[in-house]
């Protein structure tokens, strides 16, 4: 086991530090890319919060829908085999549920304000 | 340097040229740069664009219709009256500045976000989807006969290029699977009239200014094709920058975009439009992915290009809204 503060702990604190600290002395080209900078370093915040829970979920669903084990790696390219090859579509139960869900899962880290998922959020 | 290499060039074909100033890099990329500076003249400067390969860059890419081509067909629309910087210059070997062009430059803004909140925009943003529309439809009716040599390429040629790129990312995604099997059992098939296709019709690559739409620039994807793909290209939901209730550039509606096209004498296929929008959702998202490879193999580690792969999923969710929307 390893030491405190958690990763979250530290990539939110130096987020914040180039955020209030830094980001008003910088100008031009730097500034564009330090707020790149930020955006990843909250990106992997929210990563390190939201993915285990989603992976997990994610992980149970794959298995019952293609009856099969293996890593999430391997369970998403037999989803994406079968759907290439015919096997699976969106009429099979659970299908669409499974990839409305995965996708809104991957915005909640990628893109939290991204407008289509924002408006998503809503319908549920 | 490029400035002297410029003035050696401009003063040996701009009537009266003494010089040239204020050189400035637009941007560069692996294959192509572009360059602003002032051609300086007794009666005043001429703000002029130099786009070109400079010896020794790597080659284009396959998609490129070349710097010649585009050169052609921007002086092409210019003389059909359609918003296009006139041109200037083509590169020779004299010039000693590589390959591509020189053209005038056209005040105005490319960038999205300020293009759609602005205030000196707001008069002219409820007027540019009906403009496309017709500047669409005017890049369409350019008769073949004086285009220069361009690759031609099907749907089907398309989704099979797509899945090529999409597979060669060994980055198993089951939205862009459904996507790619949706495009392939939804391929319209050859269109009644092949047309000259622009190829990235969208936001970045058009001039606006307070009075609408000034240029269409970056001729770059150029090719021989179904002209519905321009209209589907422009409706997709990474270029509306937010406002994803105005589908053309998130500043107008397809209903105008469709107008405006129709009243310069061109029909619409509405559900061709729809295909390509999907097609050109899928691409945008595999291109993201291109980023990210290209992120792990290029020596320059652009931090803006790994994170430009994780906007994939962006394109996932607009996918699943296109084909599996929920209530």
């Amino acid at each position: 086991m390893q030491d405190e503060p958690q990763p979250t702990e530290l990539t939110k604190a130096v987020a914040d530090f180039l955020r209030e600290d830094i980001a008003p002395l910088v100008s031009g080209q730097n500034a564009f890319k330090l707020r790149v900078a930020i955006n990843a370093l909250d990106l992997v915040t929210r990563q390190l919060t939201l993915e285990a829970a989603s992976d997990a979920a994610e992980a149970e669903r794959l298995r019952r829908l293609l009856a099969m084990q293996g890593s999430l790696f391997e369970l998403n390219r037999a989803l994406a085999d079968k759907i290439a090859n015919g096997e699976l579509d969106l009429q099979t139960p659970g299908v669409a549920e499974h990839l409305w869900q995965t996708t809104m899962d991957k915005l909640a880290v990628d893109q939290p304000a991204y407008a289509a998922y924002r408006r998503e959020l809503q319908k549920r | 340097m490029i400035e002297e290499d410029l003035t050696r060039s401009v003063v040996a074909w701009y009537p009266g040229a003494t010089g040239v100033a204020g050189t400035v890099k637009l941007s560069g990329g692996a294959s192509q740069e572009t360059w602003s500076f002032e051609i300086m003249t007794p009666a005043g400067n001429v703000g002029a664009i130099l786009r070109r390969a400079p010896k020794g860059y790597g080659a284009a890419p396959s998609r490129a219709a070349g710097l010649d081509a585009e050169a052609a067909l921007m002086q092409l629309a210019h003389e059909a009256n359609l918003p296009s910087p006139r041109v200037l210059h083509v590169l020779d070997a004299d010039d000693e500045l590589g390959s591509g062009f020189i053209m005038q430059r056209v005040e105005g803004e490319t960038i999205a976000r300020k293009i759609l909140r602005d205030a000196q925009f707001a008069d002219a943003r409820p007027k540019l989807a009906g403009q496309l529309g017709r500047i669409a439809a005017g890049i369409h009716g350019l008769p073949r006969s004086k285009l220069p040599q361009l690759k031609q390429r099907t749907a089907s040629e398309e989704i099979g290029e797509l899945a090529r790129e999409y597979r060669s990312l060994n980055w198993p995604k089951p939205v862009f699977e459904l996507a790619l099997r949706w495009l392939r059992d939804n391929d319209p098939g050859a269109p009644e009239e092949v047309t000259l296709v622009h190829g990235d019709f969208r936001h970045g690559n058009l001039i606006i200014g307070a009075d609408g739409v000034r240029a269409v620039l970056d001729w770059e994807l150029a090719h021989l094709g179904d002209p519905m793909e321009d209209l589907g290209w422009i409706c997709v939901n990474s270029w509306r920058f937010g406002e994803i209730d105005k589908p053309v550039g998130g500043f107008g509606t397809r209903e105008d975009l469709f107008a405006g096209y129709e009243a310069a004498g061109r029909k619409v296929d509405a559900p061709r439009v729809t295909f390509y929008e999907v097609m050109g959702t899928l691409r945008w998202g595999v291109m993201c992915g291109g980023m990210m490879q290209r992120f792990r193999m290029q020596p320059d580690r652009s931090m803006e290009r790994a994170m430009i792969g994780r906007r994939a999923s962006e394109t996932e969710i607009d996918l699943l809204r296109l084909l599996a929307p929920r209530a």
